[in-house]
């Protein structure tokens, strides 16, 4: 039964401590949830993305104070209302553009030092899959919201990507019209991606991001050599004071401060982008109003979404939905496809290692094949990086298998 | 420093994709054009002095279809009714001589269809000689105002056939301000205007085969390069397309693009007076985070 002090004064220390025990909260969560010591500001990633989705909230609190969702005012209502009218809305749109480009940057650092560091095993399995569902989650939430002023690219993207649901030659042109609800994207389109963008979606991430801090919980994060520490006994260590000896610290405040530093090194990148270069996060196509009778001559998603369009790209209909299909989901597997007992990084891991450096260099390739026209020498590099794509998650399974226990 | 290693290897693979994405594929889209400094050296030099006392006396043919504001000379028409015989309203003619390329303009007075190539402009030839044609620029020189506006310099080169409704620009003027009435909210005089614009527009829309796009914010819709060549020869972009050649000088070109940026690209000036603070405070604050981490973790290694 709880104990109630009838004299502790509201809201004093004692008063929250009795309802909400702050003082074991702050432990658990802060001064006692322990990291270890060894690791990089590649660890740093987690809170620089948490900060940079806060950007992109309060940005889009702004943007949405004055955003039309509507296919006769939506472009203007962005780029003249919100560009000229209103006071810094020129500033919250170039958070917000930047901050959806940036954070997919930080997003895939933050899974390839996951790869590479071999952090998703081991108990770390629903980190990576939570991770994962939050990637998925938010390239549906890049997606709903590069529909919203309504430009060509939006259009004709939007377009393309619904078309997609058909299924080739399933022929399933009833889904795409119930996605659309309507034959081609219209007024239906735009409310319903402008709901999934501005609610459902954002309501999601944040539940994830819970998730993914409570899967952090009990496996601890990786360090940088994958040893396996015994938290409780390094902890008292360090409680003793043997802090030089201890291989943990304490997340608040010897982590933080750190973390905080690193955040400072990125607000610099940041806001630097925001005031000097946002033209990269912007596409110059959709400053050109939507209109349905003009196709662009080049349509290409944003740069986050190349690789996986580029494995569509280069093979016949079926096939490339397939292909695509499968690259959606791969990622989920990794644990489960890596099949060394190893948690180490990839430098210490045989043939991982250049597994590693092959997926992330024909990733980039895929990238950049992804937004050039598919013509000549292109579209044959393309199709050779889509099928090695594949080749390298065939032989993951494989090598990892042969890989000697360390 | 292993962090720094690992730094390097992250900004180097960064900035690998920012080339691909960006420059590279942006240099593989579109075909590349290069300007010819605005020195139209299709059209021969003019081997002739223009005397803008004679230009002046050959100059009143032109009011037969143009206005010349500065030497209070109206147009003959309003222009819908002018849109109505020739498809497109005549310019006013007080900048040609300020804002127009003098080569240019001479050619231009010759043979109107050939020099903008565009294969029907409205415009029959309006000299005789190279002569004539030198004299009437030399006229239009001599009268031009010294200084112009943005605005004033879009109006005359563009304005009558792209409107910019960030502006309030339309193809025959500035949206005008009008009251409804009180009792019903209907706004006649609008209306009026409405009716009056919709017929230009179908006008002009008969003649150029199309209408010609709002300009408002074809400055981030379009890079700086493209539009300096495009306005400069619009068939080296879109060939084939109905958009005259309009022969502007460095001042014209100067004018048109900086109009075209304070409506497409309006907060660039906030932007530069605000970017310097952030980015200080920024730095100051990754400065203090990195001493109070320095404090924080002594004695930790
Ligand atoms: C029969 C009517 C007519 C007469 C006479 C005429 N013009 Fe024009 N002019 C036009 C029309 C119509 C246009 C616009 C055509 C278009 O934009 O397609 C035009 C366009 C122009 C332009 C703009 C060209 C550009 O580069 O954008 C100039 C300059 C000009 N006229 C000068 C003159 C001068 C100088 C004279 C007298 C020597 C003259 N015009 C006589 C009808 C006329
Ligand atoms: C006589 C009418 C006329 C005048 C004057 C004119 N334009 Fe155009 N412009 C057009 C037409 C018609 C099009 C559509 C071209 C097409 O799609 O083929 C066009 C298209 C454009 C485009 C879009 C090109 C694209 O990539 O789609 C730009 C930019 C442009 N004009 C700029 C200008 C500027 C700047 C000026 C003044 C310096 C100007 N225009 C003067 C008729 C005109
Ligand atoms: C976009 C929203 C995301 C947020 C806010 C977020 C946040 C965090 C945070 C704060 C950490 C702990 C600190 C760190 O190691 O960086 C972390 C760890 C981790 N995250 Fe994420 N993450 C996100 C997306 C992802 C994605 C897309 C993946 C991969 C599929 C992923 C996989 C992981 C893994 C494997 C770890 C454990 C790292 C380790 O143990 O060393 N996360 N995340």
């Amino acid at each position: 039964m709880a104990h109630f002090d009838e004299n502790a004064r509201p809201f004093s220390h004692q008063w929250l401590n009795e309802r909400l025990a702050i003082d074991t909260l702050k432990r658990v969560l802060s001064t006692e949830y322990w990291i270890p010591k060894n690791i990089n500001f590649l660890w740093a990633m987690g809170m620089v993305l948490a900060a940079t989705f806060g950007l992109l909230l309060v940005s889009g609190i702004f943007l949405l104070m004055y955003y039309q969702p509507n296919t006769e005012l939506a472009f203007d209502s962005v780029n003249y209302t919100i560009m000229t009218e209103v006071g810094y809305g020129w500033l919250w749109r170039h958070i917000h553009g930047v901050g959806a480009s940036v954070v997919f940057l930080v997003i895939y650092i933050h899974m390839f030092t996951g790869i590479y560091y071999g952090s998703y095993k081991r108990g770390r399995e629903l980190i990576w899959l939570s991770g994962m569902l939050l990637f998925v989650t938010f390239s549906a939430e890049a997606f709903s919201g590069y529909m919203l002023p309504w430009g060509q690219m939006s259009y004709w993207a939007g377009m393309v990507i619904t078309n997609l649901f058909s299924g080739g030659s399933l022929h399933a042109d009833a889904l795409v019209e119930w996605i659309r609800g309507d034959y081609v994207p219209g007024q239906a389109f735009l409310n319903r991606f402008f709901m999934l963008h501005v609610l459902l979606l954002p309501l999601v991430i944040i539940g994830l991001i819970v998730l993914h801090f409570g899967t952090l919980r009990i496996p601890h994060v990786n360090n940088q050599e994958g040893e396996e520490l015994d938290f409780e006994k390094e902890a008292a260590l360090y409680k003793e004071g043997k802090i030089r000896e201890s291989k943990v610290i304490p997340f608040n405040p010897v982590f933080l401060s750190k973390d905080v530093f690193v955040l400072g090194i990125y607000f610099i990148f940041f806001f630097y982008l925001v005031f000097y270069h946002f033209e990269f996060a912007m596409d110059p196509v959709n400053f050109d109003p939507a209109d349905p009778l003009k196709t662009p001559p080049h349509i290409y998603p944003e740069w986050y979404f190349l690789w996986s369009y580029e494995i569509l790209r280069p093979f016949p209909t079926d096939p490339g939905l397939v292909a695509f299909g499968i690259a959606q989901v791969i990622f989920f597997l990794l644990p489960f496809l890596d099949k060394s007992p190893n948690v180490a990084p990839a430098h210490k891991r045989g043939l991982f290692k250049y597994w590693f450096w092959a997926l992330l260099i024909d990733m980039i390739v895929l990238t950049f094949m992804g937004k050039l026209p598919p013509e000549g020498i292109w579209s044959v590099i393309g199709l050779i990086a889509a099928i090695f794509f594949f080749v390298l998650w065939i032989a993951l399974p494989i090598i990892t298998k042969k890989e000697k226990k360390l | 420093m292993k962090e720094l290693k690992i730094f390097g290897i992250v900004a180097a693979f960064t900035l690998i994709l920012y080339w691909g994405v960006e420059p590279f594929a942006h240099s593989q889209m579109h075909k590349h054009v290069e300007g010819d400094d605005l020195k139209y050296s299709d059209l021969k030099p003019l081997t002739v002095k223009g005397d803008a006392k004679r230009g002046e006396s050959l100059a009143m043919a032109c009011i037969g279809c143009h206005s010349i504001d500065v030497k209070n000379m109206p147009a003959p028409m309003d222009a819908v009714a002018a849109a109505q015989s020739f498809g497109v309203n005549p310019p006013d003619l007080s900048l040609a001589g300020k804002l127009l390329d003098e080569k240019f303009f001479a050619h231009f007075l010759l043979n109107p269809a050939e020099v903008t190539k565009s294969k029907h402009f409205a415009m029959p030839p309006s000299a005789s000689s190279e002569q004539d044609a030198a004299d009437i620029v030399a006229y239009f020189k001599s009268i031009a105002p010294k200084e112009v506006t943005p605005k004033e310099g879009y109006v005359f080169a563009c304005g009558r056939c792209h409107a910019n409704r960030y502006d309030k620009w339309t193809q025959i003027g500035d949206v005008p301000k009008t009251k409804s009435n009180i009792k019903t909210g209907v706004d006649l005089d609008a209306l009026e205007f409405k009716k009056k614009l919709g017929t230009y527009q179908n006008k002009l829309a008969d003649y150029m085969g199309k209408l010609p796009p709002d300009l408002s914010i074809i400055y981030r819709a379009r890079s700086e390069h493209f539009l300096e060549t495009f306005i400069e020869d619009p068939q080296s972009q879109l060939p084939g397309t109905a958009m005259p050649r309009v022969g502007l000088n460095h001042e014209g070109l100067e004018k048109v693009m900086a109009y075209l940026e304070s409506t497409g690209d309006p907060s660039k000036p906030k932007r530069e007076a605000i970017g310097p603070k952030v980015l200080g405070f920024f730095v100051i604050f990754a400065f203090l985070a990195f001493l109070w981490k320095k404090s924080i973790w002594k004695g930790h290694h």
